[in-house]
């Protein structure tokens, strides 16, 4: 990792502590997965950690991110809160979309997170259409695409980068390759090269390692810079490991992949373990220091996990509500 | 009061919107300076220029996606889809994305977007080419489906359907954008869910869709010089339904016949004709009937394709049974 940067400590601090609230999420989720207290199933985050906070903390709050459905990651690091997530997880009415989307559709709008999506790929041209908004409008606004190296396969992804390759669109697609697609791994998957892929449309694409939170927060806030001026798209390609399986009931995946590689990636690789050592040698932060924090974070993730398990679940009259704007029951 | 056609009036509403409203703008395939294949949008780059009458690549999936994140985000795109027959490329974006946004997000989000495209065989286009396939859509809840059948409801819908909060699907006739109709130069609108009684009658209600109206007004005529008379109504939209017109003529002439292109089985006359027999089963003389077309692939030839689609003659002929009672085993 490079040398710090005098002045950024609180920066570096608030990469760390997002980092630690994903992880954080990721484990009272799996928690209420395995207690079956949660309905249905979750894709989880963690080890990806240092790619959703890296690109986040590169944007505003009034730029778009469009995530997937391994998306808390992104939910956490564009701003959200633990007590609406955790809400909407468990399909109560107070979550971010009053428990009608759940885990693979979380959204919220209100830090500019279009949505993860259950479809893989599935989000490509709403990120993309995201950015021709700020074009059209002059907002100026950056969107970030999130997706995986499964969706690389998809064509839509060729179909949009055309388009906002001709057309200069403000926006970044940003492929967390971990390696799998689902519960293949990918180059059973991927044919030749992924960033020559974006670069056969003359997109600038840059691969980084995505354990490592300052450089992906470094090619970020560079390509932000510049996709906000006009000199998008871009893609990068980070290179990330998932710790789960392809989602919380993966368990026996001996058949895919090693429990060999997990450790190797977990014990040496770790984007959190690795950013809190480079902090306490860069003197930053006190390990006693970083220990409180982590302290904090869980403390605050289990009043909200506590809270939504206790919050109530929407009414059902509810269930045709919001189906259209401008009708308040649709079957009424 | 003056008359225009179809495609002028869709071009007009199109550029009455696109000037009330700069968040506005219609993209699609040779949208442009070709202004597509039918020549609707002839003249609209030339005032709006090419950032709001956007030419796209040959990829249906990517610019509905486009329009669908750009709905999300503050604008109000126009998709122009060349032809009725390729929505099943786009079906994930609208279907699963579009259609759901503004449910999914317990009502945060919406995507405010109109697609155009059409609908209408015997064109001797073929199986790809003349699909009526607004049942698949108007099956998906959350989208509005809206079917002119004329001039007048092409206009007045449209810009509805621009100013609407939710997706909108509209499908045009493709056979008849050169016919002209009565449409007032002043400014109207078309509220969605409002049905259009075309016609009064006492003995049997043809209710058709898109070009199937005049279809039914033609059967009307034939019957008229029978002594039948015949109810004709067109629901203009599909999804809203106004049911409460349609079953109040059921109610009125107890015998109902539902015309539409889209193929017969499990289709929009399947939809209605059920809704008839549901709700004003006590009424009728006789099961509310479906006419659709044929389910066979739209073939090419000539000879073929002209009979997989309801006509006047065939209407007025289940019509007349229909008032003579031998429909009632039928269905």
């Amino acid at each position: 990792m490079s040398p710090a940067k005098q002045t950024n400590s609180e920066d570096y601090l608030r990469m760390y502590r997002q980092m630690v609230r994903i992880r954080t999420f990721e484990d009272n989720a799996n928690q209420l997965y395995l207690s079956a207290k949660m309905p249905g199933l979750t894709h989880m985050y963690s080890g990806e950690e240092a790619v959703a906070v890296g690109i986040c903390e590169a944007l505003t709050v009034t730029d778009k991110i469009t995530s997937t459905h391994r998306g808390h990651g992104h939910c956490v690091a564009k701003g959200a809160d633990f007590k609406e997530m955790f809400c909407e997880l468990l399909g109560k009415e107070e979550g971010y979309c009053r428990g009608k989307g759940g885990s693979m559709h979380i959204a919220d709008q209100s830090n500019g997170n279009l949505g993860a999506n259950a479809i893989v790929g599935g989000s490509m041209g709403i990120a993309t259409g995201a950015a021709f908004t700020a074009k059209l409008l002059g907002t100026e606004d950056v969107t970030v695409c999130f997706f995986g190296d499964g969706a690389t396969a998809q064509g839509l992804m060729y179909e949009v980068m055309n388009m906002a390759a001709l057309w200069r669109l403000p926006v970044i697609y940003a492929c967390e390759n971990n390696g799998y697609s689902e519960y293949t791994r990918t180059d059973e998957i991927a044919a030749g090269s992924i960033l020559a892929r974006a670069e056969a449309f003359g997109i600038e694409a840059h691969q980084v390692d995505g354990q490592d939170v300052l450089a992906v927060n470094d090619l970020a806030q560079k390509l932000v810079a510049r996709a906000r001026t006009g000199d998008g798209p871009f893609f990068i390609e980070l290179m990330t490991y998932r710790y789960h399986g392809h989602h919380v009931g993966d368990i026996n995946r001996d058949y895919y992949r090693s429990r060999a590689e997990e450790k190797d990636w977990k014990e040496n690789r770790d984007p959190i373990i690795r950013f809190r050592s480079w902090l306490v040698a860069e003197g930053i932060a006190s390990d006693d220091a970083l220990e409180a924090v982590n302290a904090e974070i869980r403390a605050e993730a289990a009043d909200a996990v506590d809270y939504a398990l206790n919050a109530k679940y929407p009414d059902v009259s509810e269930v045709d509500m919001h189906v259209f704007t401008d009708v308040r029951h649709a079957l009424a | 009061m003056r008359e225009i056609t179809l495609s002028q009036a869709v071009n007009e509403a199109l550029a009455e919107e696109m000037r009330r409203d700069p968040t506005t703008f219609i993209i699609g395939e040779d949208v442009a300076e070709a202004g597509t294949p039918f020549k609707i949008l002839s003249g609209l780059v030339e005032e709006f220029g090419t950032s709001r009458v956007v030419d796209t690549p040959i990829a249906e999936p990517g610019f509905m996606g486009l329009a669908v994140g750009a709905a999300m985000t503050g604008t109000r795109p126009i998709v122009d889809l060349m032809f009725g027959d390729f929505i099943f490329l786009i079906m994930d974006q609208l279907c699963n994305q579009a259609a759901k946004t503004h449910y999914m997000s317990g009502g945060k989000m919406s995507a405010p977007l109109v697609l155009r495209t059409n609908l209408g065989a015997t064109r001797r286009s073929a199986a790809q080419h003349s699909q009526s396939l607004h049942a698949l859509v108007a099956h998906i809840p959350g989208l509005k489906v809206a079917l002119p059948s004329s001039a007048y409801e092409a206009k007045g819908l449209l810009k509805t359907a621009i100013r609407d909060d939710n997706p909108v699907v509209i499908f045009e006739d493709k056979l008849m954008y050169q016919d002209k109709a009565p449409v007032p130069e002043e400014e109207f609108l078309i509220p969605f869910g409002e049905a259009n009684i075309k016609r009064d009658g006492t003995d049997v209600t043809l209710i058709g869709t898109s070009s199937m109206v005049q279809v039914c007004e033609k059967a009307a005529d034939l019957l008229a010089a029978e002594g039948i008379s015949a109810e004709v109504i067109d629901p203009r939209t599909i999804v809203p339904l106004d049911e409460a017109t349609l079953l109040a003529s059921a109610r009125k002439t107890s015998r109902v016949i539902v015309v539409d292109e889209g193929h017969q089985s499990f289709g929009v006359t399947a939809e209605i004709a059920s809704r008839i027999n549901e709700k004003a089963f006590y009424h009728l003389d006789a099961p509310a009937l479906r006419m659709g077309a044929m389910d066979v692939p739209v073939p090419f030839s000539p000879a073929l394709e002209d009979i997989t689609v309801p006509t006047p003659e065939g209407v007025a002929d289940t019509a007349r049974k229909l008032m003579s009672g031998e429909m009632i085993d039928a269905a």
